[in-house]
């Protein structure tokens, strides 16, 4: 079974700060990781590739930073991974990179399964997965919870926020995962040795290696543009109760809150 | 002169901190409280690669070296002295058979302890041989018509004894020459005649079990020499060498994990309206853990580079693990002084560090016999 | 099948009206539906244009007819039996079809598990930008096109993003955040039904069972209380303690992205970013600092109570109340507390 998993590198929104005279973004410091997710995509066919045999390999696109996300996902156990990165491809919106990476994934080709995460902690869209399945036309099942390969068919638990969907579909298919899929593996260090001492392994796509139509990529191809940005501000009067010991302070806030009719 | 990690030891750090602080640190508390041995967390390890580094890939290792190793048991020393010394002496198995083995030995065993999951310990102290290590009693009597040796004796203090697959015990030999009549021979678990005596309660580390081995008329193939008879205290010496490395590695662990802790209770600890960390006296006591704690790392990073590469670095060993020991003790102490009654307090992880600290003072050499090592080497 | 391609120099004029996709389960309605009612309600009236509601599904008229009470002014049911369950193949193509045969100017679908899946699938069968999980959206006074914002960087920063030569433009619209629309008696709307174009062979993913969540049904949405731990638990006991208070309150259970993340209570839970949005009237955070991915799914609470230990705890800057001090001690006080008060009411 060859499995082609899309993972994104994205910084660490946990520790991303924010400059608040600015109002801008502190990225500095801030480390980049797989995004998680994709962690979960790419542990879902190592996993699937340990069972049934075949091939992960794994693709990002990106600046050519993003080549330590790759390295990460050769250290875990995939067997190839492709950096997908042009100038052409800076500004793209989720549709755009649908459109590359359906691309790139037609380029490695012969694939039986295609795995992304379900969304980045970035953008938080969940959008490229579902687009690329579109331009793919291949059949699509997001939120994955659980997979199991059940001869020609694949079995699959799809997560909602009212139950689970048991749905059975035939590869080639998109699936994207949520946490709930497994438990990422951690990077092996005969793997983290190999990578990182070893030769670079990772193969490089950019705008010419690929078919794709530039008008439908990049800042001007994208059909969403960012309008505006800004930080959001939140300010309210705190009132921090203070009181002998504790249980003066709960005994002060209840009181409070039963006078608001709160309670 | 070159202080910089490797890219790939960069990457092993991160793992093995993200590991520690997920895998390991959530059970630390009740792995202390209950004093079992983790073998969860040595699965998890096993699984990951971190039981084989150090060992070729060929022999089912992951490759790397002894800074790597160092990385590693440090990195979970942070939040678990017991299975980083689990991890460290571990290893300590590996080395001997893949320096000092045959290569039957070597495909036998190593890929079995570093990649499949079974614990190996070093059996060298007995009751009456501590640092005196000559004193040892325990024989290992060729019987030639069987083709086996024949163990009688006492081993004590074995860290991993009673959970150990494969266990190096030293023995004599040739008991009339005393150590130049001490050899290596390799047991498995459930040898008859090998059993396992008392397990012992100790002040810390209360994961890394800690027991005794009693061998009575034990038989085992000639095959299970390791090296050749004679050599035995000399494979010691060198196991030794490296795991006084390892218990630098750990002792910095623990000392960098109490500051961490401790770095972030000032911040947090209010007393006098404001954090305990803008008074200048835990200022200064940081400053002393901190300059401590980094010497105690580039002590113990400088040794496991000479182990690397081959060059001799039996001084340089013995003072990385006295400078890290002393300091952990020194650390810990200051750490739970900051923390104050919570300090003291069982919720949190103070009062194990200040207890797990004190063993790198005592095990794989005590101060004392480090301070013999050095002194020899320096004074000549 | 043919790609659908974007920036095709489509003729702006030729799109007209806002069209909300309805979502239905079971045959009943959701209520992001009414909330999209609503927030689209407002788009309209500010560009002159109609609403338009689009259900799909077999066999549900009656329910479908129900939205004309919220105010629309048409409802399109699409229906087909190969509807009758949600299928992403099945719901895009349908959709897409009479998107491309009306032409609408802008189409806002939920943000939920469904209109997350289907959404980006039309979005490129038909040619168009999609903006996910918006939490605001406007009219630009200067030419009419619709202003989508939405949280990026968990919560750190908001983009309004625009779709300016492309139609329709498209949004996916997080539930909870918009005002729902409010019921009339006398309804005035019509109903239309479209039968779309499908094929048993167009569903390529087949439904084979589902699997209602069984434990009690967690309902942050519609809360009026809730009681949220956090990091601050130290632990997954920790939410006993929390439940205690929460139980006493009638109140929900939250918690934040760190709690969950440590495996101390179900993502079912999980307030913020990549949990739920709430808006309940209390809202009592317990050892949450208040990262802000948090603050992203809690801060439109009316009121918000915070218990840390730590002083500087951001969430501190956006409580109404706080009150520094182990949440080991002030949860159980306020608990006797809460119990005086009862026996004083006596």
């Amino acid at each position: 079974m060859n499995i082609i998993v899309c993972v994104k590198q994205v910084p660490n929104t946990n520790e991303v700060r924010i400059n608040q005279e600015t109002g801008t973004l502190i990225r500095d410091g801030v480390p980049s990781i797989i995004n998680p997710d994709d962690r979960n995509a790419l542990e879902e066919a190592l996993a699937l590739k340990d069972e049934h045999g075949g091939k992960v390999s794994v693709i990002s696109m990106g600046p050519p930073q993003a080549k330590e996300a790759l390295k990460e996902a050769l250290a875990m156990g995939a067997d190839e991974a492709v950096l997908v990165t042009d100038r052409a491809f800076g500004g793209s919106d989720t549709w755009a990179t649908a459109t590359i990476l359906a691309a790139a994934v037609e380029k490695v080709g012969g694939y039986d399964l295609v795995f992304c995460g379900r969304q980045a902690i970035d953008g938080d869209t969940a959008q490229v997965g579902p687009e690329m399945a579109e331009f793919l036309d291949l059949p699509q099942v997001t939120y994955c919870k659980e997979i199991k390969v059940d001869g020609e068919k694949i079995i699959v638990n799809r997560f909602t926020e009212t139950g689970d969907y048991i749905l059975e579909v035939k590869p080639p298919v998109v699936f994207t995962a949520i946490k709930e899929l497994n438990k990422p593996r951690y990077p092996s260090a005969r793997g983290i040795f190999e990578v990182y001492d070893g030769p670079d392994q990772i193969k490089v796509y950019t705008l010419e290696d690929l078919d794709v139509d530039v008008t439908q990529i990049g800042l001007k191809g994208s059909p969403t543009n960012v309008y505006k940005s800004f930080v959001p501000v939140r300010s309210k009067n705190s009132e921090i109760i203070e009181g002998f010991n504790n249980k003066e302070k709960a005994a002060t806030l209840v009181d409070k809150l039963c006078d608001l009719k709160l309670i | 002169m070159d202080f910089k990690f490797t890219d790939a030891q960069i990457m092993l750090q991160k793992v093995a901190k993200e590991f520690a602080e997920t895998e390991i640190a959530p059970i630390a508390a009740e792995v202390d409280k209950l004093g079992y041995f983790p073998k969860e967390s040595f699965e998890k390890m096993a699984k990951i690669g971190f039981t084989g580094i150090g060992t070729p890939v060929e022999f089912g290792g992951s490759g790397g070296n002894d800074i790597d190793k160092a990385i590693v048991v440090t990195e979970i020393a942070k939040k678990c002295a017991a299975t980083a010394a689990i991890l460290s002496i571990h290893t300590i198995f590996a080395a001997v058979v893949e320096k000092f083995g045959n290569e039957e030995q070597k495909q036998k065993y190593l890929p079995k302890v570093t990649s499949g999951g079974c614990l190996g310990a070093f059996a060298l102290t007995e009751p009456n041989a501590g640092s005196d290590a000559a004193s040892a009693k325990t024989t290992a009597i060729l019987d030639e018509d069987s083709g086996e040796y024949v163990l009688n004796g006492t081993k004590c203090f074995i860290s991993g004894g009673g959970q150990a697959q494969y266990l190096a015990i030293f023995a004599l030999t040739d008991p009339s020459k005393g150590l130049k009549g001490m050899s290596c021979i390799l047991v498995e678990k459930g040898t008859p005649g090998f059993s396992i005596g008392k397990i012992e309660e100790k002040m810390g580390i209360h994961g890394s079990e800690t027991a005794e081995l009693i061998f009575d008329n034990c038989r085992v193939p000639k095959e299970n020499l390791i090296g050749v008879e004679g050599k035995g205290f000399k494979i010691a010496m060198s196991a030794l060498d490296g795991a006084r490395v390892g218990v630098a590695a750990q002792a910095l662990g623990i000392a960098e994990g109490a500051l961490e802790e401790t770095i972030k209770y000032v911040h947090e600890r209010v007393q006098f309206g404001k954090p305990i960390g803008q008074l200048q006296g835990i200022q200064w006591y940081i400053a002393d853990m901190a300059t401590k704690t980094e010497c105690a790392k580039w002590m113990m990073y400088r040794a496991a580079y000479l182990k690397k590469e081959g060059l001799p670095y039996t001084k340089e060993a013995a003072m990385a693990k006295l400078n890290a020991s002393e300091n952990a003790r020194f650390v810990t102490n200051l750490a739970l002084q900051i923390h104050g009654g919570y300090g003291y307090m069982k919720d949190y992880p103070l009062e194990r560090m200040y207890r797990d600290a004190k063993i790198t003072e005592i095990y794989e050499g005590t101060s004392e016999i480090h301070k013999v090592v050095i002194s020899r080497a320096v004074i000549g | 099948m043919k790609r659908a391609k974007v920036n095709q120099n489509v003729n702006l004029a030729e799109y007209h009206d806002v069209w909300i996709i309805g979502e239905q389960r079971e045959g009943k309605i959701h209520p992001v539906t009414v909330e999209l009612i609503g927030e689209g309600r407002k788009l309209a009236d500010k560009i002159g244009k109609k609403v338009i509601a689009v259900v799909a599904g077999y066999d549900i008229e009656e329910e479908v007819k129900k939205l004309l009470h919220y105010g629309v002014d048409k409802i399109i049911y699409i229906q087909h039996p190969l509807l009758k369950e949600f299928s992403t193949d099945g719901y895009a193509i349908a959709t897409s079809q009479l998107i491309l045969e009306r032409k609408p100017e802008i189409v806002l679908v939920g943000a939920t598990s469904i209109g997350r899946d289907v959404g980006p699938r039309i979005a490129a069968q038909i040619g168009t930008g999609l903006v996910a999980d918006c939490t605001s959206l406007d009219i630009d006074p200067e030419d009419g096109k619709i202003l989508q914002t939405r949280p990026a960087f968990g919560g750190n920063l908001m983009a309004t993003i625009i779709c300016p030569k492309n139609r329709p433009q498209m949004s996916t619209v997080r539930p909870g955040v918009m005002q729902k629309a409010s019921y009339i008696e006398n309804p005035k709307g019509e109903i239309e039904i479209f039968e779309p174009n499908l094929e048993e062979k167009d569903i390529r993913v087949k439904l084979i069972d589902k699997i209602v969540a069984d434990k009690k049904a967690v309902n942050l949405i519609d809360a009026k209380i809730i009681v949220s731990g956090g990091r601050g638990l130290k632990g997954a006991v920790g939410f006993e303690t929390v439940r205690k208070l929460a139980d006493k309150l009638g109140a929900e259970v939250g918690a934040s992205r760190a709690a969950v993340d440590s495996g101390w209570i179900d993502h079912v839970h999980q307030v913020g970013q990549t949990g739920t949005t709430v808006r309940p009237e209390v809202y009592i955070a317990c050892g949450i600092s208040g990262a802000i991915q948090h603050l992203a799914g809690m801060s439109e609470s009316k009121y918000i109570i915070a218990i840390n230990k730590d002083p500087n705890a951001p969430i501190f800057k956006i409580c109404n109340y706080g009150i520094v001090g182990d949440l080991y001690e002030v949860i159980p006080a306020m608990i006797e507390a809460i119990d005086k008060k009862i026996e004083f009411d006596f």
